[in-house]
């Protein structure tokens, strides 16, 4: 009989542990909402969500969250320019053309480029890429948009292609041997077989890469400067809505003023944005895992 | 015929220019990586000395040195694996093991995949407002070592899951016809079968911690911190204290941080060096964890 609670107790707290992973999200969502709620007594929506100034430390502070809204997406946007193509042919290449010998040690070592800490792509992104870029454009400014959305978009290059492999991978032999009996290249099973078979694992990897390039924080707050630019301009520098978060808390910020609450705005609306695509890859590899 | 003859070889040749394609944005991803470290270890190892380990920040560049930022990121470290570890460990066994298919473990899973894409930086945000504030743990230690458990704890999960999955349903059945409980299954061959999943995952798990920076700042880590933290260890009994987890702190990749955002080239040199130990402990515990999941692999047939 105690053999029996014992197990029962075991099988309750491991339980509980397993649910703390709730309980982390809850506080998050309930934090966020608790903070921003303050400010959003004080600053009406709208103006928060259309206004194009965000100037919350002058002496008369204006607060509409568009520059670094836009900040963001700028940044977002460049690193994806790099990362989705060169984590696609990466996949494409390590799942259908490279030899096995090769990929396995390719891929972990591949694996390397997210782990560096992202203080350190900053540093490079800095005073190594930027200077380099400067000789080619001369319009470009010390910080700007440009140089750490190239060094972002390196570094996330694993995270899409490991999940568009995986995917690559799991696309039945004998599909592609369908396609090679009727005379196919491995290129062209690749891109007309293989990749619409897997495409929604695919997509997943694009929607993890997108949403790790929103919430990047360190590498655009070293290299990109910290001005709110309500601009599409690469070359100028910008500020995103983390690099705000990391500007605020670096300096001394009373708790419970409308400094301090601001940072909650800017990350709930950031938290927003993260939470909108992770649950669509969620629901896509979940697809993946049914088609066959 | 000649037309077909001219199809194969325009799709042959396509075929030979992809694969150089596909290769070359393989590499160059690595070049990048090699690049960075060269660029690095030029500027930066000039200043790596035993002096640079022993002295804390200054306003000189050249005295200055990483004492509290290492003593800081190792006690964090060692709250964090306090933190995440057990926890992590224990919810991914329940989850593999014990967890029937049922309401609440769909919203713990979609939950644990919805963790692990949050940014850090909202993790930190959590921990202002509950560690910080809510609990009153102040800006210490023990707030920056929980909130980085929280924000590996997804991580480990996962690789405790992935590791158990791997077992086969048969080591299971054996141990039940035995007669043992479900619990001295777990205890006796699920976690020591697994533990080479486990162990990667908390290696690749605390080498994510160690180069976090943005959630510690957001909790306040101070940038420039002359003093140690209370030693752990006392001469009268019980010889441990825990005093220092409530200590204000900095950490390595603050300390970077706060070199690399000062115009003079000198403070930069010293963010080179600081880089250069950070990429040390990140190469050295990834290799680790290569190294670690290779040999059990090797050592286990089912």
């Amino acid at each position: 009989m105690s053999k029996k609670i014992r197990e029962g107790i075991i099988e309750k707290s491991l339980f509980l542990c397993a649910l703390s992973s709730v309980f982390i999200t809850v506080s998050i969502v309930i934090i966020l909402a608790y903070e921003s709620y303050g400010f959003f007594k004080v600053v009406p929506l709208r103006e928060f969500l259309t206004g194009r100034e965000w100037t919350p430390l002058f002496f008369e502070p204006k607060f509409g969250i568009l520059p670094l809204v836009t900040g963001t997406l700028l940044t977002t946007s460049i690193a994806l320019s790099v990362a989705l193509p060169l984590g696609l042919m990466v996949a494409v290449y390590l799942s259908e053309f490279a030899p096995h010998r090769f990929r396995e040690i390719i891929k972990p070592v591949l694996e390397l480029l997210a782990a560096v800490p992202t203080v350190v792509y900053g540093y490079f992104a800095l005073l190594f890429l930027t200077p380099i870029l400067q000789k080619f454009i001369p319009d470009l400014s010390g910080f700007n948009a440009l140089s750490p959305g190239i060094i972002m978009g390196i570094m996330i290059i694993p995270y899409v292609s490991s999940v568009s492999e995986d995917s690559m991978k799991a696309v039945p032999m004998h599909i592609k041997e369908g396609s090679y009996a009727m005379g196919a290249t491995k290129l062209q099973t690749a891109f007309k077989v293989v990749i619409p078979a897997a495409f929604s694992g695919i997509a997943a990897a694009f929607i993890i890469g997108i949403s790790r390039a929103i919430g990047e924080t360190m590498v655009v707050a070293i290299a990109a400067g910290m001005m709110p630019n309500f601009s599409i301009n690469p070359l100028e520098p910008v500020q995103t809505l983390t690099a705000y978060i990391v500007q605020v808390s670096l300096g001394d910020v009373p708790h419970g003023t409308i400094e301090y609450k601001t940072i909650f705005a800017a990350g709930i609306t950031l938290f927003m944005m993260t939470l909108i695509f992770n649950l669509i890859g969620f629901w896509l590899r979940k697809k993946i895992r049914e088609a066959y | 015929m000649q037309d077909i003859k001219q199809r194969i070889k325009i799709s042959k040749f396509w075929n030979g220019i992809f694969w150089i394609i596909g290769l070359m944005s393989t590499l160059i991803g690595l070049v990048l990586l090699l690049v960075l470290m060269i660029d690095l270890f030029t500027d930066g190892a000039p200043r790596l000395s035993y002096k640079f380990f022993t002295s804390f920040p200054s306003r000189f560049p050249e005295e200055a040195g990483i004492l509290s930022a290492w003593v800081g990121s190792f006690l964090v470290l060692l709250v964090t694996a306090g933190a995440a570890i057990p926890l992590g460990v224990a919810a991914g066994i329940y989850l593999e093991e014990y967890a029937r298919k049922h309401w609440i473990t769909d919203i713990i899973e979609i939950n644990i995949a919805n963790l692990a894409g949050v940014p850090s930086i909202v993790y930190g945000l959590l921990a202002l407002g509950l560690f910080v504030y809510l609990l009153k743990f102040g800006e210490s230690i023990l707030t920056a070592g929980l909130t980085l458990g929280l924000l590996i704890l997804p991580m480990i999960i996962m690789a405790t899951r992935e590791a158990i999955r791997a077992i086969p349903g048969s080591i299971r059945e054996a141990s039940y016809a035995l007669g043992a409980t479900k619990w001295q299954t777990v205890q006796w061959h699920i976690i020591p079968y697994s533990m080479g999943g486990i162990l990667t995952g908390i290696i690749i798990g605390l080498s994510r911690a160690i180069g976090e920076t943005a959630p510690i700042i957001t909790v306040g880590a101070l940038t420039f911190i002359a003093f140690l933290p209370n030693s752990p260890f006392t001469s009268d009994f019980p010889f441990l204290s825990f005093k220092w987890l409530m200590d204000p702190f900095t950490v390595m990749p603050i300390q970077m941080f706060n070199w690399v955002s000062r115009p003079q080239k000198e403070f930069q040199l010293n963010a080179a060096a600081a880089g250069i130990i950070l990429m040390a402990m990140t190469l050295l515990m990834n290799g680790a964890a290569i190294y670690i999941r290779y040999k059990f692999r090797k050592r286990i047939r089912w």
